[in-house]
């Protein structure tokens, strides 16, 4: 056994320069990101009217006075299982992109890699591409350095400026906060959010980027779970391009494939840190050889599917951990592949299990038959079944809701003339922009008798205040010697209706009588 | 020292754990990973000198801002009280009478009120006012002094009874033991009973009702509805302070009965002597 010298506990990190890149999936996430980043800075400021006394911001998390708004929604917080439902939407979701496609959230959304992929813009237009910025990261400061950096910098600052002020404008009304903000005015709160925003922003975009996705972020280390050998992914076809590079002669084929890992090991000093990860079943050695006639692969090895990666890894190398499967590298392979007029697709869309077919030279299995599979049928299921729940829980809510507790401390009260009285704490939803008159009544087999807290008999009506909860003490009687007064207990079924709409609510309970 | 092994696939070492056949790469840490656990250090040592931190003989380091969390319960209860501030000056300049018309100070008044009925009054008449033998349930529509605001204002403010308020609601049944005899008491007993109820002894109670026309209806009335200028209870209706079976009635007209209630006024603010009659007024009796 060979006793190696323990290594350094801790690695710098080594940075990454990726490459500028144009190709279908570049413009394709260029779309991505001006959506996703147009969808972020500007609904704060879609205005919805909803009435005089509702706020006529379209999107509005309004923390003060516990509501949501969303265009035509409004949630209170008793109805959070809304949000609780989207949120088990949105992982059930992620469960189905990744079965089928892979890391696309990763590659295309996360907020993470639209604004890194952001920064890495500005970057490139102040430092200029790969080539430029290597060189000017291994100079000595000096003016010209030192004027890029800053002006790099302080566009960066701008943008995660805008970033934290863009979040901020969701919890209040965004003009109004826009002038306070100006004029300092605006709550404290406001400033550190938007301070520790722009710091995140700032300090993850420009300077952690790849780093928070290998290190920080716990959905790489999830998705293995999600992923299985018919997920499309982005992946090499090592049969087609191996043995890479310029000779076509078997003898050679060592040689060239020691001469690239050199290239690799002084191009990239960290890629033998990412080595290749082993299929879970078989080991890189049991493949069975290459059915080819010549023996030279189409790689030619030019390393610009390493060039323009955002994390700086060798997808050659099979799949891993680091791969945000952002396909900037299948862009760059087309290219190439078009000019030395080869077939697109050396590294690819691929699933697993295609491979051992297409190494045999038949064709892969059809897209449709790796994305409908049982699995990803019954995610979309789930997924469905719960948004269809939400939207028929959101259409049958009403305007007026109760809640009604029944006072057990005492269970009944005898009154002067031997009625039973039993009491209810009952809370009263108005979610109207405008008062509502509501009518308390009760349904019951047995005869009680329904009074309010302040009215005596003069009648069970109740006005509600626009957007508000109020509680109301109620008063449900039975007279003496009648069967609810006698029994253990009666069933019964406590309404409101708002009488101007017809809108009606209810609830069941129950009424004590003296048996107990 | 750890047997350092190579993995085969990655060519990276291994720490030596293995659990069921899989090991463990021993892949170095970013660097900035560290320079994080050291500025959590820093951050820590920089919290426990501007916080309290350390525990000593006699209590807690204070640290250098002076925080505590006394301090900062202190400031959300005078933050409270500012709000509340017109709330209170307008309990206090209200008519009694009319402050259930006003929504918002009405409710202001029921949940303080209700507060210091929990903390001053729910020791006798219950945390949820139902009271218990000889202590008035205040849940139903029987009143011995009366049920309006102002009454119910008035016996928080003095009391009944008792020798620290010269204005206390007072007054006092005689203990017929020493005055009537035996068979009297039984007899009366038996009138009250057949007043609220069908099972008696019509022959007895006719004597009663002789009997308790000349002792008893001077305060507790000719039909014994009682009279609430002299705390005198109605003996007709079916709420019971004392119980109604004949021993429990036979008990209280052979030595009476004296409820006991301290007078409020001085011991509560204004404020709160206003919110607590507020707040029973609303239990369901307030006429």
């Amino acid at each position: 056994m060979t006793q190696t010298s323990p290594p350094s506990l801790y690695a710098p990190r080594e940075p990454v320069f990726p490459r500028r890149v144009d190709g279908f999936f570049r413009r394709f996430k260029w779309g991505i990101m001006a959506v996703t980043l147009g969808i972020y800075y500007l609904t704060p400021w879609l205005r919805w009217d909803r009435g005089p006394n509702l706020p006529d911001q379209a999107v509005l998390i309004d923390l003060a006075h516990r509501r949501f708004y969303f265009f035509w929604i409004e949630i209170w917080p008793h109805e959070f299982y809304f949000v609780a439902g989207l949120l088990i939407m949105a992982g059930l979701g992620l469960f189905l992109f990744t079965s089928a496609l892979g890391r696309v959230w990763c590659g295309y959304a996360c907020p993470q890699t639209v604004w890194t992929d952001l920064f890495i813009l500005v970057e490139r237009w102040i430092e200029g591409d790969r080539n430029a910025r290597v060189r000017l990261h291994h100079a000595g400061w000096g003016v010209h350095k030192l004027r890029l950096r800053v002006t790099k910098w302080v566009l960066w600052l701008g943008i995660a400026v805008a970033t934290g002020g863009a979040w901020v404008f969701y919890f209040t009304d965004a003009p109004q906060l826009a002038r306070d903000l100006v004029t300092l005015d605006a709550a404290p709160v406001a400033y550190m959010t938007i301070a520790i925003l722009t710091a995140t922003t700032f300090l993850l975009g420009g300077f952690m980027r790849e780093q928070v996705c290998i290190y920080m972020c716990p959905w790489p280390r999830i998705q293995a779970a999600m992923m299985d050998p018919d997920t499309i992914t982005v992946a090499y076809r090592d049969w087609r391009g191996e043995p890479r590079g310029k000779g076509n002669l078997r003898k050679r084929e060592r040689a060239a494939a020691q001469r690239a890992q050199d290239q690799i090991a002084a191009a990239w000093p960290g890629a033998a840190r990412y080595g290749p990860t082993p299929y879970p079943d078989r080991g890189r050695a049991a493949l069975p050889p290459v059915p080819r006639a010549d023996t030279q692969g189409d790689c030619i090895d030019c390393m610009a599917c390493v060039n323009v990666c955002p994390v700086g890894i060798d997808i050659r190398n099979g799949q891993q951990m680091e791969c945000i499967t952002c396909a900037l590298c299948i862009d760059a392979c087309d290219d190439v592949m078009a000019k030395i007029g080869k077939p697109r697709g050396l590294i690819d869309y691929l699933a697993l299990s295609d491979e051992t077919a297409e190494r045999a030279g038949q064709p892969p299995k059809p897209l449709w038959r790796h994305i409908l599979r049982p699995r990803t049928l019954l995610y979309t299921a789930a997924w469905a079944l719960i948004g269809v729940a939400l939207v028929y829980a959101l259409f049958i809510r009403s305007a007026i809701e109760l809640t009604v507790s029944p006072v057990r401390n005492p269970t009944y009260v005898t009154l002067s003339d031997g009625a039973v009285r039993n009491i209810y704490d009952v809370r009263l939803r108005n979610k109207q922009g405008r008062d509502a008159t509501v009518q308390i009544g009760i349904t019951s087999d047995s005869a009680l008798t329904v009074t309010l807290e302040g009215q005596g008999n003069a009648g069970a009506t109740v006005v509600l205040p626009a957007n508000q909860t109020i509680l109301q003490r109620v008063y449900v009687t039975a007279a003496p010697q009648t069967e609810a007064s006698t029994a253990d207990m009666t069933q019964l079924r406590l309404w409101v209706e708002d009488t101007g709409t017809g809108d009606r609510a209810s609830k069941a309970t129950s009424f004590n009588g003296k048996d107990r | 020292m750890t047997d350092h092994k190579q993995d085969d696939v990655t060519g990276i070492e291994t720490t030596g754990h293995s659990w069921d056949g899989i090991e463990e790469l021993n892949t170095p840490l970013p660097r900035w990973w560290l320079w994080t656990l050291y500025l959590t250090i820093i951050w820590g040592i920089g919290y426990s000198v501007a916080y309290p931190a350390w525990p000593m003989i006699s209590g807690a380091t204070s640290g250098l801002l002076g925080w505590s969390t006394r301090a900062n319960v202190a400031q959300d209860i005078d933050a409270h009280a500012q709000k509340n501030a017109q709330l209170v000056t307008d309990l206090l300049g209200t008519d009694m009478e009319a402050l259930p018309q006003d929504a918002d100070l009405n409710r202001y008044a029921i949940a303080r009120g209700g507060a210091v009925f929990r903390a001053n009054c729910s020791q006798c008449h219950g945390s949820g006012a139902a009271g218990a033998k000889g202590y008035p349930n205040l849940l139903d529509d029987d009143w011995l002094w009366g049920g309006a605001m102002a009454d119910i204002e008035y016996t928080v403010r003095h009391g009944i009874r008792n020798e620290q308020d010269a204005d206390a609601r007072y007054s006092q049944m005689p203990a017929f033991g020493a005055i009537l005899g035996k068979d009297d008491i039984a007899a009366v007993v038996e009138h009250v009973i057949s007043l609220s109820s069908s099972d008696f002894d019509a022959a007895l109670a006719e004597t009663g009702a002789e009997v308790f026309a000349d002792n008893c209806s001077a305060c507790h009335g000719d039909a014994g509805q009682g009279d609430r200028s002299q705390g005198a209870p109605n003996i007709g209706d079916a709420i019971w302070l004392y119980g109604s079976d004949r021993q429990a009635l036979t008990q209280t007209v052979t030595k009476a009965r004296f409820g006991v209630m301290p007078p409020w006024g001085g011991r509560l603010e204004e404020a709160d002597i206003r919110a607590v009659s507020a707040y029973v007024h609303s239990l369901g009796g307030g006429e």
